[in-house]
């Protein structure tokens, strides 16, 4: 039972992390119809940003915003630079632009930091807390504590505000949004911003537990992506759930089978999902008339 | 006075002149048509006008501003707002987020009251949907308020297209063909909703195939035959002039 307990928190720490990066590609892909793969790299930059300025002397909080906002300002870089010169392109060469960003990334990060892996302190300490037999350290709540608020942040934003509204109108018909004085390249921006910000925060807290380096971002981002396309892609609750329920998973896999096989499961979770219901758990239809 | 010009207007697309030099002027209140034959470039022209195509030469003036090329999201905070022949409607919303989105930029207030859904924005938003409301009443789709817009029939849908457009209180409202494809009643039902639009003071330009219709609501017409205007003026006139008919019915019937 107490074993069964711990499978499952390990799962749903690791399960926040791909629900904010699942949470970042949604943001990105309902503003733009691009699934953006260099999701994963602000994940490691936000960690990498976090680890270096902190070496420097930095305070771990102070260090921890700024990385923030420059991995948004990031992604609102590689929006001007990449997107939004193509726009007018096919999906398919977007998607393919944002691989060519996320191996950029990855090289310059290697050749700016470094090929060390990195960690720093625990926020709060590493005493674990014992909850009915099995332990949870006090990052781990950080980590779900964080995604938790990213996601009522934004169903906040989507619901309750005029901008947040906008951008879902340009997702659901850019032309009809403009023609409704709805600044759409602001609205891209503002996405990639966002997203960029969100992945960052995962690296943020969840490098004192995994640790970073500069080529963490690939596999977060087939794990983010899995996570996305398991809940429906462009649903922030789809992103939650699908990446919780991708977390526990793993965290059932290794725990049951072998720690090796961990990574299978996210790979068979895509595949069933393409094969079996393309839609997703909350995806929605596609009501489009010609 | 005029609100809206349209100064020698031109595009080409793969070197072959779709609009040439067009010219006409648009005042408050005033219902303007541009007619033609298929292909002659009504369309083209309205692109260019609401900033959806860059003209190739001329200008577009709003209210004494040059908004040339000017993208439409900016056109609409000055006061233009459009309709499109083939439909531009957030189909996954209900019909009255469509209309609600038309208050986009009247009903914008502080982001952080919003959030923490303030007294203010609570009424921000609640005189909002009055408007909307109301001008759904307005088109006939009061009762259809709820409904995904996607399965609405495609007259409603045209009716939707307008209540939107008119929630953002434009100026000039361009309508694309808007009774394409309605039967005879809901025709003569936007007929009615057009002149009392324009009666209200808003300048209107319109592109339609409906002739009678045409006949029926303009002020001024203007004529456009392969992308050049051939003819204006008022209804009675243009449907007199000779250029007009041989365009329409071949060369051989003007002489006659």
């Amino acid at each position: 039972m107490s074993e069964l307990l711990q499978f499952l928190l390990s799962g749903v720490t690791v399960g926040a992390v791909y629900a904010l990066v699942a949470l970042g590609f949604t943001i990105i892909y309902n503003a733009s119809d691009v699934v953006n793969f260099a999701q994963g790299e602000f994940v490691m930059l936000g960690g990498m940003i976090t680890f270096f300025l902190h070496a420097a002397g930095a305070p771990l909080p102070l260090a921890a915003v700024i990385a923030i906002l420059a991995t948004a300002a990031i992604g609102v870089a590689m929006n001007k630079l990449t997107i939004e010169p193509a726009r007018g392109a096919p999906v398919v060469s977007l998607v393919i632009i944002t691989i060519g960003v996320s191996i950029l990334i990855r090289g310059a990060a290697q050749l700016i930091f470094d090929k060390q892996i990195h960690t720093y302190p625990a926020f709060s300490g590493d005493d674990p807390i014992h909850i009915l037999g099995a332990t949870i350290l006090p990052q781990s709540l950080w980590v779900i504590l964080g995604a938790v608020a990213v996601f009522i942040g934004l169903w906040l934003f989507f619901t309750r505000t005029l901008l947040g509204r906008a951008v879902l109108a340009t997702s659901n018909n850019r032309l009809a949004a403009q023609l409704v004085g709805i600044n759409t390249t602001f609205v891209m921006t503002l996405s990639f911003a966002l997203s960029a910000g969100i992945g960052a925060l995962a690296g943020v807290l969840v490098t004192p537990i995994t640790m970073v380096s500069y080529d963490v971002g690939l596999a977060l981002a087939l794990k983010g992506f899995a996570a996305a396309m398991l809940g429906g892609m462009g649903n922030p609750k789809g992103a939650l759930v699908g990446g919780l329920v991708l977390g526990l998973l793993e965290g059932l896999t290794a725990g049951y089978l072998s720690s090796q096989y961990k990574d299978a499961a996210a790979f068979i979770v895509i595949l069933a999902v393409l094969f079996f219901m393309p839609q997703g758990l909350f995806g929605r239809k596609s009501t489009d008339r010609v | 006075m005029t609100l809206l010009s349209i100064e020698g207007l031109g595009i080409s697309f793969g070197g072959i002149a779709a609009v040439k030099n067009v010219s006409f002027r648009v005042s408050p209140g005033e219902i303007v048509s541009v007619i033609g034959p298929n292909g002659a470039g009504k369309t083209t022209l309205f692109n260019m006008i609401s900033g959806v195509y860059q003209p190739g030469s001329g200008k577009v003036v709003l209210n004494g501003e040059d908004v040339t090329a000017m993208s439409p999201h900016l056109l609409a905070r000055r006061g233009m707002s459009r309709t499109f022949q083939n439909l531009q409607i957030f189909q996954t919303m209900s019909v009255l987020e469509n209309t609600l989105a038309g208050y986009h930029l009247q009903e914008s207030g502080p982001v952080l009251a919003d959030l923490l859904n303030l007294p203010s924005s609570r009424r921000r938003a609640r005189a909002a949907e009055e408007g909307a409301r109301a001008l759904l009443k307005r088109v006939g789709l009061e009762r259809a308020a709820e409904r995904e817009a996607g399965s609405l029939s495609y007259g409603s849908l045209k009716r939707l297209e307008i209540a939107r457009a008119m929630a953002l209180k434009p100026k000039v409202l361009l309508l694309d063909e808007p009774a394409a494809g309605c039967n005879a009643v809901e025709t003569e039902e936007i007929d009615h909703l057009i002149a009392e639009i324009a009666a209200s003071g808003v300048a209107i330009l319109l592109v339609e195939h409906d002739m009678k219709m045409v006949m029926r609501i303009s002020n001024h017409i203007v004529v456009l035959d392969h992308g050049e205007k051939i003819a204006e003026g008022d209804p009675a006139t243009v449907s007199r002039d000779p250029a007009v008919i041989a365009a329409y019915l071949g060369a051989e019937h003007a002489a006659g």
